[in-house]
């Protein structure tokens, strides 16, 4: 089906060299997923929420880049870090004010809860910027590279690393420092840690801020090549659920290995079967993972 | 008795003819329309709306610098005694489920008259189901979906021509530039989104390709709302097309341009099917990157040297929004004058009166802010007079490069490559 027909020998065939760029552009593609996915499967296995307003922290990132761009000329690259904080400081700001009176709650609540917030920070985002759809151009990184005779957009390459860095660090707090210690054990034990002295609010916080963080990084990192609307966070959310159930609830690792693959299964997939099953063939891999192994790659049962 | 008879008789008789006209005087024609006003299709709903606002307000209140334009003297319809239009806007977030919901809403609560809408041409398919099992008149002047006008509806008007004649009027280009300028064409491939639109698209491409004698190397649908379309710009790679038919929606349309870039591919030319190839937003975010795209439209902006019409609502609408009509916000305007005009002629807001006086519709194009020849519409609703124009974005504009009589600019093709651009 998605072969050339034979009768089309020309110039272009289907061509290892077509095979190992589509890889390429999906493991590229992957490590977004891997990166949104991270910050949505910390805040579950910190807190046991799903957070059904992630897509719209990304899309919160996107917009941070897009405004530092279009008003002061601020590359989104130079900005990541601010974007990052900002971001930060919105998880925070969400769980202060939202999450915490609803940490008790029944599960149906707090599904609903974020599922408002979704809808809400859309609307405020409509409201404030209008549906319209923006994007940034001449950012630093534009254009594309050969490498070794593949063609990669700059952006979608600058993109990949950062996420590869993000998913490095936030590894790295999480298993090398005191305080990702801390986050470790409150979702390993949330009682248990309370008891060694950890205060369970504060890494709440922390786990949202970090959450939405990644999110943002994804966002700005995104900004250089994505279309930016208010709805834009819709579009990979579904993803990022799918990327966090193979990967395992919780499981950093596991949503970043599962993001490439997701990645890579979506768009292999859609160039072998066809581009209308890409969505399909992740679709029945999210069940299948659901049917035989519920807990996921990593996830812990 | 009898003088007592008689007396109430005359009675009721004043006081029935007072009553109607103090009712005369205060009425309003409303009119639901029913628009993608949140949603991935929210900026071409927002540009609709203002269109259709100022279609109300020159009707209300009047235009003096457009004297040319039927119902410009303002004052609401003449033919219900200076009746106002009230339009109510409902939004359908794209969804038909939600656009059928508010067809309803609009029908059973608001006691709207005839209905208007709804873009998408899936929301209008749910959306005109209801407005048929209500008997409530519903004109659509964007939906371009051919099914739409085979359903055998009483009570559906599409102002607009359907994709059919636009995707014809692609492969008559075509054939037009090998007669006309002696250019090879070569393999053509099509890429569509695979709602409705993109799959009507799709079967009537395959039809057509043989029909008039070119060579179709792949058929490719994919989803609108996709994070990706590397596999899909893959596929067309493989393929090696000469020709990309494109149907798109404003947000994949620009990110099947940009992969494009990222990819490298190029055929000869990319032409598109409208839709969010001729949204306001597509070449303020591509930039260069749009130049040399072809797209077909109904309106295009350079048309104005046809028409002084065209120029003077166009500077009204300018005035209001800072931005000119796109062949979107055009048509949507001339769906309500066209209604207008059927409520003016059918004297009447009854539902049933106003079906009828839209079957009789004659309009000139001198009435029209459209290249088309008038508006007449046939057994199934479907307006008979329209006619589509070809478009190629050059230095940041739509250029009308065909039918070549009307033609401002010539044709530019093959598209310079991404790399041979300033």
């Amino acid at each position: 089906m998605g072969r050339a027909p034979a009768r089309n020998a020309r110039k272009t065939v289907m061509t290892f060299e077509i095979l190992l760029q589509t890889l390429a552009s999906g493991v590229l593609i992957g490590l977004i997923y891997a990166l949104v996915a991270i910050g949505l499967t910390m805040i579950f296995g910190v807190m046991d929420i799903v957070n059904f307003a992630h897509g719209e922290f990304l899309m919160l990132g996107m917009y941070a880049s897009f405004w530092l761009f279009s008003l002061y000329a601020l590359d989104p690259m130079f900005t990541l870090p601010l974007t990052v904080l900002m971001l930060f400081g919105v998880g925070v700001l969400i769980y202060k004010t939202v999450i915490r009176r609803i940490i008790d709650a029944p599960m149906l609540s707090q599904i609903f809860a974020t599922f408002g917030l979704m809808f809400l920070l859309r609307g405020i985002a409509q409201f404030l910027w209008k549906p319209d759809f923006r994007s940034i151009e001449n950012s630093i990184v534009n254009g594309g590279v050969n490498l070794l005779g593949i063609q990669l957009g700059l952006p979608q390459l600058v993109a990949g690393l950062g996420a590869v860095v993000v998913t490095g660090t936030i590894y790295w707090f999480l298993h090398r420092t005191k305080l990702g210690a801390a986050l470790e054990a409150t979702a390993a034990d949330k009682e248990a840690a309370r008891l060694m002295g950890i205060d369970s609010h504060k890494m709440f916080a922390l786990a949202w801020g970090i959450g939405a963080a990644c999110a943002g990084a994804a966002g700005a990192l995104l900004s250089t090549f994505f279309p930016i609307f208010p709805e834009v966070g819709a579009t990979f959310i579904l993803i990022a659920f799918v990327v966090v159930n193979l990967g395992g609830f919780g499981s950093v690792a596991g949503a970043f290995i599962a993001g490439i693959l997701i990645g890579v299964i979506e768009v292999m997939g859609g160039l072998l079967l066809g581009p209308q099953y890409k969505l399909a063939v992740v679709l029945v891999l999210f069940l299948a993972v659901l049917m035989f192994r519920p807990q996921g790659l990593m996830g812990k049962a | 008795m009898r003088r007592n008879f008689i007396r109430t008789i005359v009675g009721t008789a004043v006081m029935s003819c007072l009553g109607v006209s103090v009712h005369a005087q205060q009425q309003e024609i409303r009119i639901g329309a029913i628009y993608p006003l949140t949603g991935a299709a929210a900026s071409a709903g927002a540009e609709m709306r203002q269109a259709m606002e100022l279609a109300a307000d020159i009707i209300n209140n009047g235009a003096k610098s457009v004297p040319d334009l039927p119902f410009a003297q303002g004052g609401g319809l003449p033919g219900l005694k200076g009746a106002k239009i009230k339009l109510i806007f409902a939004d359908h977030q794209g969804n038909p489920q939600t656009g059928a919901t508010e067809a309803e809403r609009l029908i059973t609560q608001e006691k709207v008259v005839a209905l208007i809408g709804a873009y998408s041409s899936n929301v209008t398919a749910t959306a005109s189901q209801v407005a048929e099992r209500y008997k409530i008149p519903f004109v659509t002047a964007e939906s371009s979906s051919a099914s739409l006008t085979q359903r055998g509806f009483k009570y559906f008007f599409r102002t607009t021509p359907h994709d059919d004649l636009f995707v014809h009027n692609a492969f008559e280009f075509m054939k037009d530039l090998e007669a006309k300028k002696g250019f090879k064409v070569g393999g053509i491939a099509s890429f569509n989104e695979n709602t409705l639109w993109g799959n009507e698209t799709t079967k009537l491409q395959a039809k057509l390709v043989p029909e008039f004698g070119f060579n179709l190397l792949k058929q490719i649908t994919y989803p609108a709302k996709s994070t990706q379309l590397t596999s899909e710009v893959q596929s067309l790679k493989v393929a090696n097309p000469k020709v990309v038919l494109q149907s798109s929606y404003l947000g994949d349309a620009i990110l099947s341009m940009k992969t494009y870039k990222e990819l490298g591919f190029m055929p000869d030319m990319i032409l598109a099917n409208n839709a969010g190839f001729t949204d306001t937003e597509f070449i303020r975010t591509l930039g260069k990157d749009a130049e040399y795209v072809i797209t077909r439209e109904v309106w295009a902006l350079d048309l104005t040297n046809r028409n002084p019409l065209i120029k003077e609502v166009n500077n009204l609408y300018f005035s209001r929004t800072k931005a000119n009509f796109t062949g979107n916000s055009s048509r949507s305007f001339t769906g309500v004058m066209v209604l207008a005009d059927a409520i003016n002629r059918a004297k009447s807001t009854d539902p049933e009166a106003i079906r009828k006086a839209l079957t009789e519709t004659n309009l000139r194009a001198e009435d029209l802010i459209m290249p088309w020849k008038g508006v007449k519409f046939d057994a199934t609703g479907q307006n008979t007079l329209g006619r589509g124009i070809l478009v190629q974005i050059v230095d940041g504009k739509y250029n009308t490069v065909w039918p070549f009589a009307m033609a401002s600019r010539e044709v530019v093709w093959p598209m310079p490559g991404w790399d041979k651009r300033k």
